[in-house]
């Protein structure tokens, strides 16, 4: 009860005309953020956060909230209208609905979308009102040897669990804990990695550090690599669903909701998992098996519902005890930061108006993205026309306004650079961005609740497991880590015996790497495979990738010239000898690890 | 693993396992210069954690030399305008670099509307644009835009510099 009267305190303040303009300039933002290539959320978040240094904090996060959940609307209509999904989690997005699209139910495709996201994150969103306030119940009563153990563990489990190559996710927490240390010791005053330079005394400014990795970096390395190719979209109408569309959706919102919002909440969860989690549900439970592959309306509404119920859940361990869990929500939190508000579980009580506000202005959001999106999406799409040298030159223009807003010192902009210059090597060498930025942000936190807790217990480590909330977060990061060794050992020990699920899980993620390296699946996912190849498997562990040499003719793949003229920009390119060797080679060096 | 190791040596890697080593050896060295005040009533001291990551980073330089000469190869960032197939482009790349080296260097004193459009022209000139008279009016409109933007609706004073006493 108490929890809805807040939640009613909350959406009077997110209903006063000047939260609500920013909420609307915040899901148009985001929305065209997200159908933009090269510019994420993050990115969006990162490279306003200057410009909201006039507003209140409040109105400021419910802005970005806008933006976060438009970015999610937005990506889907570049994956349906244009098979080049933006981010990883709408790579399963863009095989149905690009398929859907081609087929001419583009409109269908859009309509699912739109309202499985709508659906999702007004349901994420409840749930985020139900599960927050328990998380800070429980989590308020916690002390520093806890609070160390769980950003330890979300340190880890980021770190770990994410991306292809465990080294180089550790690599850039590495350097992320060590831009977070530059400045001065919170308890001794000492500088520390300033080599003298007066100007790195605060410590680098985490504006700076997020516009330099995500808005800097991101631009010059597509600048590096600028696709010469001409994007041309399928046309569109306004999208709209027929009675047969919505009784086979209505069922994959609802579980794509029940994947999305749980993994989005934990660290490492992430949306790419509940996605490819949904789109084998679906495709296991749907009537209509024969369709995947060739656009099942389910398997863009399944996994839809699960991107935007994730952004949900992410949202909440960022409210509750100041975790974040992906990128947005880190550049979120530098937010808060820089407004001088400590996240943590004390932020429910002691901004009750800004939490509850935000949380209200998530239902508001969502509601006006249905609105934007459902009419305006063939107008969304022309975006994607926005000449390429005025998109990225206009990043850079805006990273270097907003890094100089703050403090008008070009030597932040020279700093930009180092950290832009940065962003293009971690991008370059397959860095993953994301343990870095929670890295900048948690190592001072870390280090504070590290030496909080030894100074209670006089400097005896054993102060570090007097709490059980700690002592669970070590047995979880060990656990974390010893993952991958005990699944090497069993699959030594039972050769052959992998699953089906596995295997599933296996292709799905396969197929998704290669349309995310540009090329287009033509066809069902396991005919695909049989064409361009699939692992070889000797006694259950991967050893290779078979392929044709050429292009296969089969019939199944007979409209791929067709395909490549929508397009663009994804060449769909054979996978070569080279390209084998090369896979292999990967594949070896990841067995290695 | 020697096949691999010889059919397309790229070990421009070791470059980036020699930038954590340094970063790591950086903070380690640094630390070891504080002075350490461990008291009671912080037994931690400064040094520990600059000291714990740059071991982080050490360990990762070495696993990584190792990887790269043992032919793991890392797996570049894909994105929707990128073309994995192209060469690394350079040029494109210092232009970017140094039209935005420039504008750090000149914004205090030929102010933000200039120099920002000077910046902004470049940039689009070193992405391929051509149409560099329309882009010299766009670029000064992008400034003017956010300098009086700033001015006004945020209450930030961008650098005027030579326009001062004209904007």
């Amino acid at each position: 009860m108490e929890t809805l009267n807040l939640l009613m305190d909350g959406f009077s303040h997110a209903l006063t005309p000047t939260n609500l303009l920013f909420a609307c300039i915040g899901v148009v933002l985001g929305t065209a953020v997200g159908v933009l290539p090269g510019i994420g959320p993050a990115m969006a978040v990162a490279l306003l956060l200057p410009v909201t240094a006039g507003l209140g904090p409040d109105t400021a996060l419910i802005m970005f909230a806008g933006i976060y959940y438009g970015g999610m609307y937005g990506g889907s209509t570049t994956s349906i209208l244009l098979n080049t999904p933006g981010e990883s989690a709408t790579v399963i997005t863009a095989i149905e609905g690009h398929k859907m699209a081609k087929a001419g139910r583009a409109a269908q495709a859009l309509a699912t979308a739109a309202i499985g996201s709508f659906v999702a994150g007004t349901i994420g969103t409840a749930l985020l009102v139900a599960v927050a306030p328990l998380v800070v119940k429980f989590a308020v009563n916690l002390g520093g040897p806890s609070y160390f153990g769980i950003m330890l563990l979300a340190l880890v489990a980021v770190t770990a669990v994410l991306g292809s190559s465990k080294v180089r996710g550790f690599a850039s927490l590495g350097l992320g804990l060590a831009i977070g240390l530059v400045g001065s010791d919170v308890v001794s005053g000492q500088q520390r990695m300033t080599f003298d330079i007066p100007l790195l005394a605060d410590g680098i400014d985490i504006v700076v550090v997020a516009v330099g990795i995500f808005a800097v970096g991101e631009a010059l390395w597509i600048a590096a690599h600028l696709s010469k190719a001409k994007t041309t979209t399928i046309p569109v109408g306004a999208p709209w669903m027929g009675k047969e569309d919505w009784k086979r959706s209505w069922k994959p919102w609802l579980r794509g909701t029940a994947y999305g919002y749980p993994f989005g909440a934990l660290p490492a969860g992430g949306a790419e998992i509940p996605t490819f989690l949904s789109y084998i549900t679906e495709k296991r439970l749907s009537k209509h098996k024969e369709e995947f592959g060739h656009g099942a309306i389910e398997g863009v509404a399944g996994p839809e519902a699960a991107n935007n119920a994730s952004a949900a859940g992410s949202l909440t361990p960022m409210l509750a005890l100041g975790l974040p869990v992906n990128a947005t929500a880190a550049v979120m939190l530098a937010a808060l930061t820089s407004y001088g508000i400590q996240p943590g579980p004390l932020l429910f009580e002691e901004q009750p108006q800004l939490v509850w506000g935000l949380i209200a202005s998530l239902f508001i959001g969502n509601t006006l993205l249905l609105l934007i999106n459902m009419p305006l999406a063939p107008l969304w799409a022309k975006l994607l026309q926005i000449p390429r040298p005025y998109l990225y030159a206009g990043i850079l223009f805006f990273a270097t306004l907003g890094a100089f807003a703050v403090n008008m010192q070009s030597f932040d902009l020279v700093l930009l650079m180092i950290l832009g210059l940065l962003g293009l090597v971690m991008r370059r060498y397959g860095l993953p961005v994301l343990p870095m930025i929670i890295g900048v942000i948690l190592a001072p936190r870390a280090e504070k609740a590290l030496r909080q807790s030894l100074q209670l217990s006089n400097g005896n480590p054993i102060g570090l497991f007097s709490e059980p909330v700690a002592v669970v977060c070590y047995i979880i990061i060990v656990l974390v880590l010893a993952l991958p060794l005990f699944a090497w050992w069993w699959k030594k020990r039972h050769p052959g015996a992998s699953g089906l699920i596995a295997e599933g899980v296996d292709q799905t993620v396969e197929v998704a790497e290669r349309i995310g390296e540009g090329e287009t699946v033509q066809g069902d996912m396991r005919a695909y495979l049989d064409e361009h190849g699939t692992k070889i498997r000797e006694n259950g562990r991967p050893v290779g990738i078979a392929t044709l040499p050429t292009k296969p003719e089969a019939p199944g793949a007979n409209d791929g010239d067709e395909d490549r003229g929508h397009c663009p920009g994804s060449d769909a390119r054979p996978v070569s000898a080279s390209e084998t060797e090369r896979r292999q080679r990967e594949e070896r060096g990841r067995h290695s690890e | 693993m020697t096949t691999a190791a010889t059919a397309r040596p790229n070990r421009s890697e070791l470059g980036l396992a020699a930038l954590l080593g340094v970063v790591g050896v950086v903070a380690i060295v640094d630390a070891l210069g504080l002075t350490s005040a461990t008291t009671t009533s912080d037994p931690v001291g400064p040094k520990a954690m600059p000291i714990a990551v740059g071991i982080l980073l050490l360990v990762c330089a070495v696993v990584l030399a190792l990887q790269v000469l043992r032919g793991g190869a890392a797996e570049p960032d894909a994105g929707e305008d990128i073309d994995p197939t192209s060469a690394f482009d350079w040029k494109t790349l210092a232009l970017l670099v140094g039209f935005f080296l420039l504008n750090a260097a000149l914004i205090n004193q030929l102010g933000w509307v200039i120099s920002g459009a000077i910046m902004f022209w470049g940039s689009c000139w070193a992405l391929g644009s051509r149409r560099w008279i329309v882009n010299i009016f766009i670029s000064l409109a992008l400034t003017l835009a956010t300098y009086y933007g700033f001015y006004f609706g945020l209450g930030i004073k961008l650098p005027a510099g030579i326009l001062t006493g004209i904007l």
